[in-house]
């Protein structure tokens, strides 16, 4: 028998019993919808924070002092301030596919304005800093190597701490107290936005990092020093690179632990997307049982309907139907009946997501890829769960199903 | 060539612990062009003669010829296509399928024809259900339908893949006498134009519109002659016409 008449005969039999078919296919769309909305949310908290992670520079690395063990004792990170400029130097000098490198010297500092006065980061920096992070000035430039070599007190201002002490006025050109010695102003940075933690990256000043030890801290060691590659290829060498320079200087003998920590950006974003995977997955499960209710449905349904209609069978076999024909129609139907659902509970999903996304501000992302496994797999589910009233059907012997009442 | 030729056809049901003796032997040949109307009591095993006719189910002993095909050894699927192609049936309760239309129902044996014809099953479909006069109800369901449009329907459900014979099972049990008389009618008319028809039935009055009348009793044949004071349906009909009017 040909495809398009089974069909048709499928069809047929489907939009003749539409309240019984719609409410079959009731569970698969629910079912299907469920797991477009889930899987959504969760591929959109990883896109952002995804985001974030990549918003934080191009081909970076972090360097933090401290790490695993000291003693046995595990530390963590930046237990022992332990890095120095001299680190970075040698990294810069020695390093072969580390292109950029800048240590970061943070403070916390009242900065008085124009406008009053604001509490935020200061960043004493390199001039490679804007590589690395790959950060644009709105207004006016980034300080250069000459200012950081003469030590020289100009600053550059991120977006809110701009706001907030020039509002509605250019800084560039104005001045600028931190911890009552004046900067001069010469760049704005360019909106970041969020961080992966949810806080300001826009918050900060940047100055040179030499203009920061001498004049607000100090203090010869490093918090963090900061890294990059020209291409994303190169980070697993450049990090292997750095840690074989950082090791060989302090002399750390094989087989003891870094006392210190190499990461990229990769290794950041899975510590953060680490929980919304499982939190995804669990979803996705608990929204793959309802697909699977749903599949039990279609079974359920398929049973009464072999019951309900065993003289059609009969018919159907007493004209000259083989097995096989009633076999495959009754299959068509469920698997008819699952794709049909599965198409409508992706619709449902994606307006779903939408809806949900609009009202709550989640992020939420559909993959193609998604929608299409999500039909295949409804379709899949009425093969599974219509093989064994099909078969049924297929089996029942035309006298008998013919004088059933 | 006769269209059923059987012999020796025994058909034994195990029934618990004893058996239970269907049909004892059947010889009985049918040629082209016969009406013929089988008839007994309910017991008599003139349904287990049908459904055996009918290539539904397969005898214990003897042999059957269904238009030149030996039937008795033929597995499931074959036995479905010579339904298919050499078949047509009629029963008592019309059998239709619900909630489809007149013409839906009659090309639905076409749908399954495996012989790799070149058909048009709605064309087929229209031309069978003008040929029993129900040409404008083509897209009528059966519950839009009296019982004797039910039955023409099912008549042209059968007659649509031209088959060698067209077996009817108390076509009319289920259908007032004058309803009767029309089917009867059709059948008659059906039979002139080559149509070999086998009636299943136990009244009488069904069967003096056939030409050949084969009665059984126990599992056996017990009378097989030509139909005498045979009538004419179509005349039966103008009589009852008559009688209304006056």
């Amino acid at each position: 028998m040909k495809t398009t008449i089974l069909v048709r005969l499928a069809t047929q039999s489907i939009r003749k019993n539409k309240m019984r078919a719609a409410l079959t296919m009731l569970g698969i769309i629910i079912g299907v919808a469920a797991v477009i909305v889930m899987v959504a949310v969760g591929f959109g908290a990883r896109s952002r924070i995804r985001a974030q992670i990549n918003n934080l520079g191009t081909n970076m690395i972090v360097i933090t002092p401290g790490a695993a063990q000291a003693a046995g004792v595990s530390q963590g990170a930046q237990a022992f301030p332990n890095l120095s400029l001299d680190d970075v130097e040698m990294i810069r000098r020695e390093a072969q596919v580390v292109t950029a490198v800048t240590p970061v010297i943070v403070s916390r500092s009242q900065v008085i304005g124009e406008a009053g006065n604001w509490r935020t980061m200061i960043n004493g920096v390199d001039t490679d800093y804007q590589v690395i992070r790959d950060w644009q000035t709105s207004s006016g430039s980034f300080f250069a190597p000459e200012d950081v070599t003469a030590l020289r007190k100009v600053a550059v201002l991120g977006k809110t701490v701009a706001d907030q002490l020039f509002p509605g006025s250019d800084p560039v050109g104005q001045e600028v107290q931190i911890r009552n010695v004046p900067f001069d102003v010469v760049g704005v940075l360019a909106a970041k936005g969020q961080t992966a933690s949810g806080s300001d990256s826009d918050d900060v000043v940047l100055i040179p990092h030499t203009t920061a030890k001498a004049v607000l801290s100090g203090r010869s060691f490093l918090p963090q020093i900061l890294a990059s590659t020209a291409s994303e290829g190169d980070i697993v060498a450049a990090q292997d690179e750095i840690r074989v320079l950082l090791r060989e200087s302090r002399r750390i003998g094989e087989g003891d632990p870094d006392d210190f920590t190499v990461r990229n950006q990769n290794d950041l974003a899975e510590a953060a997307e680490g929980s919304t995977k499982v939190m995804t997955l669990l979803l996705a499960a608990i929204a793959s049982i309802s697909l699977l209710v749903g599949g039990i449905g279609i079974m359920n349904i398929m049973l009464v309907s072999v019951t309900e209609r065993t003289r059609e069978i009969g018919i159907r076999l007493a004209i000259g139907a083989r097995g096989s024909d009633v076999l495959t129609q009754f299959l068509v139907e469920s698997i008819v009946m699952g794709v049909l659902g599965g198409l409508i509970g992706l619709a449902l999903g994606v307006v779903g997501s939408e809806v949900l996304g609009h009202f709550t501000g989640w992020e939420t992302v559909i993959s193609p890829l998604l929608m299409l496994v999500a039909v295949v797999f409804s379709g899949a589910v009425g093969v599974f769960f219509g093989y064994y009233p099909a078969r049924k059907a297929a089996a029942l012997h035309p006298i008998e199903a013919l004088r059933y009442e | 060539m006769s269209v059923i030729r059987t012999s020796s056809l025994t058909k034994t049901y195990a029934s618990g612990t004893n058996e239970v003796h269907a049909l004892r032997g059947i010889d009985l040949t049918i040629e082209r062009g016969e009406l013929v109307a089988i008839m007994g009591t309910s017991g008599s095993g003139k349904s287990t003669l049908m459904n055996l006719l009918g290539c539904l189910d397969s005898p214990t002993k003897g042999s059957y010829e269904l238009d030149g095909v030996h039937v008795e050894t033929l597995s499931r699927n074959e036995l479905a296509k010579l339904r298919n192609e050499k078949l047509g049936f009629v029963f008592q309760g019309f059998n239709l399928l619900p909630r489809t239309t007149a013409v839906e129902n009659v090309e639905l044996p076409l749908l399954y024809d495996r012989s790799g014809r070149k058909l048009d099953p709605r064309a087929l479909a229209i031309a069978a259900l003008k040929r029993v006069g129900l040409g404008e109800r083509l897209d009528h369901q059966p519950s839009e339908l009296s019982g004797g449009q039910q039955q023409r329907v099912a008549i042209a459900r059968a007659l649509v893949t031209s088959p060698a014979l067209v077996l009817a099972d108390e076509p009319t049990g289920n259908l007032d006498s004058r309803t009767t008389i029309e089917v009867m009618s059709l059948f008659q008319e059906l039979n002139e134009e080559g149509v070999t028809i086998v009636i299943v039935t136990h009244e009488p009055e069904v069967a003096v519109y056939a030409k050949r009348v084969v009665e059984m009793r126990d599992g056996r044949i017990v009378r097989d002659e030509a139909v005498k004071n045979r009538r004419q349906a179509s005349r039966d009909l103008e009589k009852l016409d008559e009688r209304s009017a006056a």
